[in-house]
């Protein structure tokens, strides 16, 4: 009796992480205004480059590959600022660290919704904003297949300097500072699928480097993610 | 039934413990380090010397590059020091943050300084060599580009120091930051390597030939020596530093301040 009650009581993990991950969206959906901040930006940083490069179509479809991955590198670590800020603020971060369930698949699943908020629409605006760049009609499957699986290994990786930073009043420049080192590889090997597509090269290799990255990330961030935010409570 | 376990017999395990404990003491090392700090000093400033001269003036010219390849004296032993001081910096770290030793902290905060100065040395004088090889001060070359991505990871570790007021706070974010670094370091090379050779082909091989001449080897060895007891001679004062301004309530501090 006692232990089926008990049972009852304590959800699986899968569950956990399903409901914190809901109640991240529902909680965004209520305030949907700030959530297309870092899309504009992704938006208007793309634009600025023709406009300080040159209109000519076809030195932009040399460029595209880099101001895409650039911008969404850049409108990635500006959102990272917001991932635990109100959490921090109103006292739920300690409770999440605090709580019995298990903390890594709480963390994991806010990162995970904050990725679906902010990176996902990128992925999807990104299409157009190739056609603006002149990207040829072959590489379109590089470049969203490269964003989305580059985008969650930033949002990963961002996330533990965002835990690391979340006690520091002003902090947006530092968490750049310390945070895009880390992001080399994955910028390196997104970009490169995308300009090997458009040579038709082989932009498969790449893209699965880059997949190796998210997978490792996705299996030690979420760790280095705790202990950092631990860090920052005590 | 309470059967006695025999008394623990003195085993070296228990004099390395001893040893241990006494050793992560912030006085005992304050002292420790303050006897050997110099020593590792005059040992850096005796290599130097004997380093430059042997490289700048007994070792012979190049075949290709003429007299200006002796800057790797100076540079090759930078760009090692630069990596293996991040190492060193990380795993101190990582023990301090496991298991909670204030020195570990302390060496880890101590390193990062010297790490970046290294790395600094290491740029510069690749850019000054590649203006008489390259024809150009900076090319995007494989090593120098992962160079500076290592002065960034230092820089952004300092600042992130720099920026948590409270030391055990700093330290303890700070090892979870050069720990992901640590990590991040090896796929950094590699993808930089991997982006390199799409873009050119093989750059000069610095090292490549086999067979060095011995008198090239020597003193860059010697230099290679060099440049460790620097390391040691200033982080262990750094470490000094460190220890003094985290210890300054404790009495040992206060007598060692007021004499």
């Amino acid at each position: 009796m006692v232990r089926t009650s008990a049972s009852a009581r304590k959800p699986s993990p899968w569950t956990v992480f399903r409901v914190s991950v809901t109640r991240d969206l529902a909680v965004a959906w209520r305030h949907l205004h700030e959530g297309t901040h870092p899309l504009l930006f992704f938006i208007l940083t793309v634009s600025l480059f023709p406009l300080a490069a040159g209109p000519d179509p076809v030195f932009l479809r040399q460029l595209a590959p880099g101001i895409l991955w650039i911008a969404a590198l850049l409108s990635t670590l500006l959102v990272l600022d917001s991932l635990f800020r109100t959490e921090y603020e109103d006292g739920t971060l300690e409770q999440i660290l605090t709580s019995a369930h298990p903390v890594v698949l709480i963390v994991l699943a806010k990162v995970a919704a904050h990725w679906i908020l902010s990176a996902l629409p990128l992925v999807a605006v990104s299409v157009f904003l190739g056609m603006m760049l002149n990207l040829p009609a072959h590489a379109y499957p590089a470049m969203v297949l490269s964003l989305l699986v580059g985008t969650p290994a930033m949002s990963l990786i961002g996330a533990i300097g965002a835990g690391l930073t979340v006690g520091l009043r002003r902090r947006g420049l530092l968490l750049a500072l310390i945070v895009m080192p880390l992001y080399v590889p994955i910028l390196i090997f997104g970009a490169h699928a995308v300009q090997s597509s458009i040579v038709q090269a082989n932009w498969v290799s790449p893209l699965l480097l880059l997949g190796a990255i998210l997978v490792l990330s996705l299996t030690l961030a979420p760790f280095a993610l705790v202990a950092a935010l631990k860090t920052s409570l005590h | 039934m309470a059967m006695r376990k025999p008394a623990q017999p003195t085993t070296s395990r228990s004099r390395a413990w001893r040893w241990f404990h006494r050793f992560g003491s912030p006085a005992y090392f304050y002292f420790f380090a303050g006897r050997w700090a110099p020593r590792f000093g005059h040992l850096a400033v005796a290599f130097f010397l004997a380093g430059l001269y042997f490289g700048l003036v007994v070792a012979p010219p190049d075949y290709q590059m003429g007299d200006s390849y002796r800057i790797i004296f100076i540079h090759v032993p930078s760009a090692w020091m630069s990596m293996f001081i991040y190492v060193v910096m990380a795993v101190s770290a990582g023990i301090g943050l496991v298991w909670r030793i204030k020195l570990s902290h302390a060496v880890a905060r101590s390193c990062a300084p010297v790490g970046a100065a290294f790395t600094f040395c290491a740029l510069v004088t690749g850019a000054l060599w590649g203006k008489p090889t390259w024809g150009t001060y900076w090319i995007w070359d494989a090593r120098l580009t992962s160079e500076l991505v290592l002065l960034f990871l230092y820089v952004g570790y300092m600042a992130l120091l720099a920026a948590l007021d409270d030391w055990k706070t700093g330290s303890r974010a700070g090892a979870v930051l050069a720990l992901v670094g640590l990590v991040n370091i090896p796929i950094i090379h590699y993808s930089v390597e991997w982006w390199n050779t799409l873009h050119q082909g093989a750059t000069i091989t610095k090292l490549g030939r086999p067979s060095i001449d011995i008198r090239m080897l020597v003193p860059l060895l010697i230099m290679f020596a060099a440049v460790n007891f620097y390391f040691l001679a200033a982080m262990l004062n750094r470490v000094r530093c460190e220890l003094l301004d985290q210890e300054r309530r404790t009495r040992w501090v206060q007598e060692v301040v007021n004499g």
